[in-house]
């Protein structure tokens, strides 16, 4: 293993958030090396210095969601994000992500944010089964485009870190929760639009929404929540203004 | 009437009034830089607003969306901001825009009924 | 929630440009008490207004009124924006449409500076 590592070059100087809720920035040095992820300095730290380092992260390469960090006041997907982009000379800070019970070190409770899921019903509702026995789903059709556009969500939580609304309302169901509801909304096999459309309506569900855009700015995988919250408000208003919500 | 609903009807409200006020707002901006070339006198500005009934009827329609769209947007300041989110919040803001109103509509009428 | 949560996160446009849309609000929703008040002192008497309106002749008052046009301007053109966003979809090129809305904000106050100085 050690002698495909590139050689160092050079030290990084790294903070990291040591404790739960209370708690202090730590520092540590670490060698810096070409094409170094967040993740790799996280680990190395973990490996080499400190043991008790606690942290999160599993695939290693942007599927699972599980590595998001706030990294220099900005959370990432730490697996995929080189150092090199983040802290071209200056230090590297590395914190948990906000908005999120923090557990240990590194380490939120992404409990609430699964929750959140939940309560905007984020699960697929099997609908009446069509006569011809399944759905045939025009790929090109519009409904079928908005679940493309939002399928793809990796539950990381980074939106949900960054998202302002949150902050100031905290029963707000969050951008990620929200992106999923409206993916379901489009899926013509699902059989409970209508109550998922109460559950996401309203200043706790997506017209709390300011369209500030942090979770289509900071999102790894490139989705758009706030087009699909807009999408929710659309919808929404309309069943409101037939009496159907 | 329940939260989700009543939500949806003020967010329906805040876009629907911004919406006309768009237009509205321009035609004020604009008449605004013309009127103010040469600076504004009292008697120049109610020479054009006594028994105008066109623009106090535009202005009134300019009033009672302003005092909506204001007290939407206040509340949902009062509520994000200042952490205001008991429902005495949505009396505050029914007494902000029935404030502005009466402000607004007391000017309207001194414009437009001037000696 | 401790020392991490109170450091404020780097902005973006889109960012801005929502701060921006509140803070013009809120500006707006403040004065248009005083406005009202300012017109209505025409209810009686023309000199009542006269006066009212002589107070606003100082600099200082002029450089704020070229404030407040600005921001009015500012908050329609960025309303503008969030409706085509909500409404529309635009949301791949609301980065230019923040700039434009900048640009009609700044051309409106300095037009109107320019006439009432």
């Amino acid at each position: 293993m050690k002698s495909r590592e590139s050689k160092p070059n050079g030290f990084l100087e790294v903070s990291i958030w040591r404790g739960a809720e209370e708690g202090a920035f730590q520092h540590f040095q670490v060698p810096r090396r070409e094409s170094q992820t967040v993740l790799d300095v996280v680990t190395y730290i973990q490996r080499h210095l400190d043991p008790t380092l606690a942290y999160r992260f599993a695939c290693r390469v942007g599927v699972c969601g599980s590595c998001a960090m706030k990294v220099n006041g900005i959370a990432r997907w730490t697996c995929r994000t080189h150092v090199s982009a983040v802290a071209t000379t200056g230090p590297l800070e590395i914190a948990p992500l906000d908005h999120l019970p923090r557990l240990r070190d590194l380490v939120c409770d992404m409990g609430p944010f699964f929750e959140k899921w939940k309560q905007a019903r984020g699960a697929f509702v099997p609908g009446a089964v069509p006569e011809t026995g399944f759905a045939a789903i025009d790929p090109d059709s519009p409904a079928r485009r908005q679940v493309e556009a939002g399928i793809e969500c990796i539950g990381c939580g980074i939106c949900y870190s960054e998202c302002d609304t949150v902050a100031w309302r905290p029963e707000y169901l969050g951008p990620a929760a929200l992106n999923r509801a409206w993916t379901l909304q489009n899926d013509e096999r699902d059989g409970a639009h209508r109550k998922r459309l109460q559950a996401v309506a309203g200043d706790a569900g997506c017209h709390a929404c300011h369209n500030q855009l942090s979770c289509n700015e900071r999102c790894p995988k490139k989705l758009s929540p706030a087009a699909a919250i807009a999408g929710l408000k659309r919808a929404s208003a309309v069943a409101a203004l037939k009496g159907r919500l | 009437m329940n939260r989700a609903r009543l939500e949806t009807w003020l967010w329906l409200i805040n876009r629907g009034s911004a919406l006309l006020l768009v237009p509205l707002v321009a035609a004020h901006l604009a008449g605004m830089i013309l009127a103010v070339r040469g600076g504004l006198s009292a008697s120049e500005i109610l020479e054009r607003t006594r028994d105008n009934l066109l623009l106090a009827a535009f202005y009134g329609a300019f009033l009672l969306l302003a005092g909506l769209h204001g007290a939407l947007g206040l509340r949902g300041f009062l509520a994000e901001t200042l952490g205001w989110r008991s429902k005495s919040v949505d009396t505050a803001a029914a007494v902000l825009a029935s404030l502005l109103v009466i402000l607004g509509g007391r000017a309207l009428w001194a414009l437009y009924h001037a000696a | 929630m401790g020392a991490l949560s109170r450091r404020v996160k780097p902005g973006h446009p889109g960012y801005w440009a929502a701060v921006l849309q509140r803070l013009s609000g809120l500006l707006l929703a403040l004065f248009l008490p005083a406005h009202f008040a300012l017109l209505g002192a025409g209810l009686h008497s023309t000199e009542g207004l006269d006066e009212a309106l002589a107070w606003t002749r100082s600099p200082l008052v002029r450089v704020a009124e070229a404030g407040l046009v600005t921001a009015l301007a500012l908050h329609v053109a960025g309303g503008v924006r969030l409706l085509l966003l909500e409404f529309l979809g635009w949301h791949a090129i609301q980065k230019s449409l923040f700039s434009l809305a900048c640009g009609l904000a700044t051309a409106t106050g300095l037009l109107f500076a320019l006439n009432n100085f």
